[in-house]
């Protein structure tokens, strides 16, 4: 397809998913076959935008992510970046996108924006949020914003996008078009349809000169586990000979005091076990009742208010690099890519 | 009109709403709502998408021609299925039933397995873009022998409230879709066989009546016509008219076919811009309009004013097309000098765009985009009127006439609904349907075994209340006490206000035995059922309105009667039975049952005679 070379570049990286879906007529579900000419052609304002250059990391429904994938997926972004891309669209499918989005966070210091998209109702469908979705993102990719994120409708209506913190967002619903929040800090900005005007919000990070750094080792031998009442003690054994354990602990962060033994076990076979909160929304504090005292007493880290899954991708992350217990435990705690907020959001 | 001659062909689409529990697709109730109810508002965007051979469907790049912005009202009856927030439950059961009942009144052979269809709509009445629709069964044949070719269950469409705003009451109830062969070759005849298939569905007692509830859609077509499916007519008795309505405009194209024909006609498809021309003119039309064109019609002169159908010409076809650009409508010299046009104008235009006498002109008024885009349209409708007829859906005015819709839809239409999964359909399932008794016959029954006159008979069986009927005849209530109450007390109590839908069967029949046995009088009935359709219960609305006078109480009070008009009683002797009844019966005040009080008073009478 022609592009206007006056027009700024953009890169679409495909990793498969709804947005690029199209009705395979064998199995009569929905497959995801990516060409990136297609996203063009379906949706011909995006020319009007940008130059792109299209590339296809992979062609997954999103549950079948892998590790392996998002260091594919890292340096595919990387590339594009040093190549001169003003910006990167990901499309990847909805259900383990703010995985994928945190995961990108971390491997890759980014100075220009990196927006993840993506539909919840197939493409297929005159009422598809694809076309809106992929419009808002190529508008944040071009826009001042300097970090990873997640650009998905705001509201059920087709009126504007929210531009989420990749390492702050979470899939809350299984099917509606606003699926994703912001958990713990208000989006980063919007993007108005069909204008597409993007307003960031002071809390966005800005887009700046320099080079894109990449850390894509990551280690896989992390789990997650949530907790729940009557949990057999012995489950924790099945973590054994892992390097990093996060658990969503049930209020302020806690386990039971039968898991109590098993967890001593674990950490004194070395893993590093992190403490996160079913709650989602809020802080992690284990000084307030006795079995959180005795978990931080075993070496317990606490995990601030990050998300489980988002402390999962940032400990396997951290475990790629280092080894030494305590700077494992200062780095979780440190905030590296807005995971950890100083202050508490006062909102729910 | 000899429609065989002209070889009219016609086949009709039922589309009748069931009145399930739940709708076809969520688990939200079937139940209509009042805007003002509505609970929230949503708006989306709609396009037409690619087929998979990468075409976009006509109809649905018509509707494309302008982007559109629709608002939905949800209701707290409504769910994220009608929201298109949600897939899709699996295909309602009960509604497959009542299809399936039908399918085998009709003798059709049903599928082994049900596939659930998207049909691409892009109006804006279905917020996923697509009505979906399952072919249930195959190759049925009514009793007067009219072939019906397809039976699909169909989830309907969001209500549209005015402009692109929509409801979502409506959308997902449960259709049947009735498609018979076109095998109809007179008007009357297309009226009748629909008149048919709304008894048959009617006698399922499973379908929702009232207006809104059954609509058809008809296809004509004539020799050298083309086939034309008309949507949305939703009374019986218009159906006729509609047909010949058509198959007149049918005719009248195809003899302004051959007169342009005839007259060498062509179109010419660049518009000719005239904005300037009008700058100083009256009409507040052309005045307001940013920019004007004229399209050229040679040898269009008056056939384009030439009327097709009462109230239509070949110009409201032509304004039709253009209205989908977003104009208002289209000028034409045909009717000007008019609407504030001067003859000066009119000469000046044409001898401006070189338009002859035996030509026509159009003129479009709008910004320039739409009046564009317009021109567009009403050359493509000219050049459509050398060619004869076209394919089209059109939807009917209130008198019988129609206007055009879009055109008809393509192939690239359907494609999988791969939310739904398929339901196979048992043999067994199928054998151990029941079919209920039509209710034609349903009415002879009443009339042979029931004593009902013969219109009565069909009134009782064509209505709602048939099964309750039913019921008060088992349990002793005379037909025609049951019949009069149920079809004129229960109407003229409605009439007058009484919330008679508040009336529950046991309750009516309760109080229709109670009348039967002369517990309480028949006169005291419209009194009864008001109270109790005003909450209270039948023993409390009885001892209000119609606490029964003692027999021996009633023997007294005619006693009484008959002493203080001893004179006229010896006067007229037996003769003094009618205009005594009538005193009595006042004097009791709907307390005692008037055969009672006839036949006491027939004995006291005697006595003293
Ligand atoms: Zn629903």
């Amino acid at each position: 397809m022609e592009q206007n070379p006056d027009l700024p570049e953009l890169a679409i990286l495909s990793t498969g998913g709804t947005i690029a879906s199209r009705i395979d007529y064998r199995t009569g579900a929905v497959t995801s076959q990516f060409d990136a000419d297609d996203i063009l052609r379906a949706i011909p304002r995006l020319g009007e935008m940008a130059r792109f250059n299209a590339h296809q990391v992979a062609s997954i429904l999103s549950e079948n992510m892998t590790t392996s994938l998002w260091i594919d997926l890292a340096r595919g972004i990387y590339d594009e970046i040093r190549n001169g891309a003003m910006g990167v669209i990901v499309t990847h499918g909805t259900d383990t996108m703010s995985f994928s989005a945190s995961a990108i966070s971390f491997m890759l210091d980014t100075p220009v924006p990196v927006v993840f998209v993506g539909s919840q109702r197939s493409a297929d469908r005159p009422s598809s949020d694809n076309v809106m979705n992929a419009l808002c993102s190529a508008s944040a990719a071009l826009s001042d914003l300097g970090e990873v994120a997640v650009v998905m409708h705001a509201s059920t209506s087709d009126d504007r996008c929210a531009v989420h913190r990749a390492t702050k967002v979470r899939k809350m619903h299984t099917s509606r078009r606003d699926a994703f929040a912001s958990i713990g800090m208000p989006p980063l900005g919007y993007v108005d349809y069909p204008s597409l005007a993007v307003r960031l919000g002071d809390d966005a990070v800005r887009r700046r000169s320099g080079e894109a750094v990449l850390h894509d080792a990551v280690e896989e031998k992390v789990g997650l586990l949530s907790f729940y009442p009557g949990m057999p003690a012995d489950l924790l054994s099945q973590f054994e000979g892992y390097r990093g354990l996060v658990l969503a602990g049930t209020g302020l962060g806690h386990v039971s005091t039968a898991s109590i033994g098993g967890l001593r076990d674990l950490i004194g076979g070395g893993c590093h076990v992190v403490m996160t909160s079913q709650c989602l929304h809020g802080r992690v504090c284990d000084r307030v009742y006795d079995t959180g005292r005795d978990l931080l007493a075993l070496g317990v880290i606490e995990g601030e208010d990050m998300l489980p899954e988002v402390a999962l991708v940032k400990l396997m992350w951290v475990l790629g690099r280092h080894d030494d217990p305590g700077e494992v435990a200062r780095l979780v705690r440190t905030n590296l890519r807005g995971e950890i907020r100083r202050c508490s959001y006062n909102g729910f | 009109m000899d429609f065989e001659q002209l070889g009219l062909k016609a086949g009709i689409e039922i589309h009748q709403q069931l009145n399930t529990k739940e709708k076809l697709f969520c688990r939200c109730p079937t139940r209509l709502r009042d805007f003002e109810e509505r609970t929230g508002e949503f708006f989306r965007y709609l396009r037409a998408t690619e087929s998979e051979m990468g075409e976009i469907d006509r109809a649905a790049e018509e509707e494309m021609k302008v982007m559109r912005r629709f608002t939905y009202a949800t209701y707290d009856t409504t769910c994220l299925v009608e929201n298109d927030e949600e897939p899709p439950a699996p295909l309602n059961a009960e509604a497959l039933s009542i299809a399936l009942t039908i399918a085998k009144m009709t003798g059709m052979t049903p599928v082994d397995q049900v596939h659930v269809m998207r049909k691409l709509v892009i109006d804006g009445s279905n917020t996923s873009g697509f009505q979906r629709t399952a072919l249930v069964a195959l190759n049925g044949r009514l009793p007067e022998g009219a072939r019906i070719e397809t039976l699909c269950l169909e989830e309907e469409a969001a209500q549209r409230v005015e402009g692109e705003t929509f409801s979502l009451d409506r959308l997902g109830i449960p259709l049947v879709e009735i498609t018979t062969a076109p095998d109809m070759h007179t008007p009357e005849s297309v009226r009748e066989v629909a008149r048919t298939i709304g008894m048959i569905l009617r006698s399922t007692g499973c379908v929702k009546r009232g207006i809104g509830t059954i609509r058809q859609d008809i296809n004509i077509s004539i020799a050298e016509g083309a086939r034309v499916e008309i949507k949305g007519v939703q009374e019986l008795d218009l159906i006729d008219e509609v047909v010949r309505r058509e198959a007149a405009r049918q005719v009248n194209l195809l003899a302004i076919r051959d007169e342009l024909r005839r007259r060498n006609a062509s179109v010419t498809p660049e518009p000719v811009v005239v904005t300037g021309l009008f700058a100083d003119t009256k009409s507040s039309i052309l005045q307001r309009a940013t920019y004007i064109v004229a399209v050229v019609l040679r040898g269009f002169d008056g056939l384009v004013g030439r009327e097709i159908q009462p109230g239509r010409r070949l110009g409201s076809e032509m304004a039709d097309y253009a209205k989908k650009c977003g104009v208002g409508g289209i000028f034409h010299t045909d009717e000007l000098p008019a609407y504030g046009v001067t003859a000066e104008e009119v000469a000046h235009l044409r001898e401006c765009v070189g338009a002859g006498e035996a030509d026509c002109v159009v003129l479009v008024a709008a910004a320039k985009e739409r009046a564009l885009c317009a021109a567009q349209q009403v050359v493509r409708r000219a050049e459509l009127a050398l060619a004869g007829v076209p394919e089209e859906t059109r939807k009917m005015l209130e008198d019988g006439s129609t206007s055009y819709m879009r055109p008809l839809p393509g192939a690239a239409r359907m494609y999988p609904e791969t939310d739904v999964l398929p339901v196979r359909i048992r043999a067994e399932r199928w054998e151990e349907i029941e079919l209920p008794e039509l209710i034609s016959v349903k009415a002879e029954r009443f009339a042979a075994e029931m004593g009902l006159d013969g219109a009565l008979a069909r009134q009782m069986a064509y209505s709602e209340k048939a099964g309750v009927f039913e019921r008060a005849v088992e349990s002793g209530v005379r037909p025609s006490l049951a019949a009069r109450t149920l079809l004129g007390t229960l109407r003229e109590l409605s009439r007058e206000g009484v919330a008679v839908d508040r009336l529950e069967d046991a309750a009516f029949l309760d109080v229709l035995t109670r009348a039967e046995s002369g517990a309480i009088a028949k006169e005291a009935v419209p009194g009864v059922i008001t109270e109790i359709c005003g909450g209270l219960s039948v023993d409390a609305a009885v001892s209000k309105v119609a606490p029964a006078m003692s027999e021996e109480a009633l023997l007294a009070l005619i006693r009484d009667i008959l002493a203080t008009r001893a004179e006229f009683v010896r006067e007229r002797g037996m003769g003094a039975l009618g205009p005594l009844m009538g005193v009595v019966m006042q004097e009791a005040r709907g307390k005692a049952d008037g055969r009672l009080i006839s036949e006491l008073l027939k004995k006291e009478l005697r006595q003293r005679v």
